[in-house]
């Protein structure tokens, strides 16, 4: 059978794995990409979460607003390193280390 | 019951495949793969109408925007340099520290009840609309303005010249 458990397991799963690429990856569009998974991993959450809230919908619906957030976010952090390569030619996270120009 | 086995399995396998892939591109690529894994997580889940948003925004428009961004940058070569021993070393520590409290927990879990369908109705998008258009009012408008802020935001950053803004 099919408990909330299982669901929760696989969050935690995918979120250690998006951790990891945050931590190690030395590309800053690959530390995008572990964003996106946990991001992914608690909106998993929140739906298996959401079948236990028949009356208010709140898993899904915050669910959704967390789906938002993450387009948005995305949108802009590609912007942003954009904007980054063009002024140091690298996108490693360890070699920006000037805050102003 | 053997579906969710069988996606959980393909869906931590393509993270890890993601994060382990040097190439760039290919890993954007299987990000796509865990994302409908995820799709079809929610429709065991019963949330078919973010079965369908999830597949339309992840699927569609941010995997769309990496791999631009990426054709841009022009980076799909191996241009990642490799890590030091050391860190690897702090990665393996940090990762069994992770697994050996994750199998600690496992000991005392109990068993939660089974994921009944109380109403099979709850992912369809009239139950959900209805409830994002009286509960959830406030933060719909709110996100609304997000988005617009961030649409603006994101087009000013990527203009050419910054320092003209």
């Amino acid at each position: 059978m099919i408990t909330l458990t299982h669901f929760l397991i696989v969050g935690a799963c995918l979120f250690s794995i998006g951790l990891y690429a945050v931590m190690a990856r030395r590309n800053a569009i690959m530390v995008l990409v572990g964003i996106e998974l946990m991001i992914n991993a608690a909106v998993l959450n929140l739906v298996a979460f959401g079948r236990y809230d028949s009356e208010h919908y709140g898993g899904q619906a915050f669910a959704l607003f967390a789906i938002v957030l993450a387009a948005a976010s995305v949108a802009v952090a590609l912007a942003i390193i954009l904007n980054v390569y063009r002024h140091y030619k690298t996108i490693n996270p360890e070699d920006i280390n000037h805050l102003k120009d | 019951m053997s579906v969710f086995y069988f996606v959980a399995f393909l869906s931590i396998f393509f993270a890890l495949m993601t994060i382990f892939t040097k190439n760039p591109v290919h890993s954007v690529l299987y990000l796509v793969i865990t994302f409908f894994t995820f799709t079809v997580h929610y429709i065991l889940l019963n949330a078919q109408f973010l079965a369908v948003v999830n597949f339309i925004v992840y699927m569609g428009a941010i995997m769309v925007l990496f791999l631009f961004v990426l054709m841009l940058l022009n980076l799909n070569k191996d241009t990642e340099p490799l890590k030091s021993n050391l860190v690897k070393f702090m990665g393996v520590i940090a990762g069994m520290c992770l697994l050996v409290t994750l199998a600690a927990s496992f000991r005392l879990l109990q068993i939660s009840d089974p994921v009944v369908l109380k109403n099979p109705d709850i992912g369809l998008v009239s139950n959900l609309g209805k409830v994002l258009f009286s509960d959830f009012l406030l933060p719909f408008e709110i996100s609304s303005i997000l988005l617009l802020t961030a649409m603006v935001g994101a087009v000013l950053l990527a203009k050419n010249d910054p320092k003209k803004v």
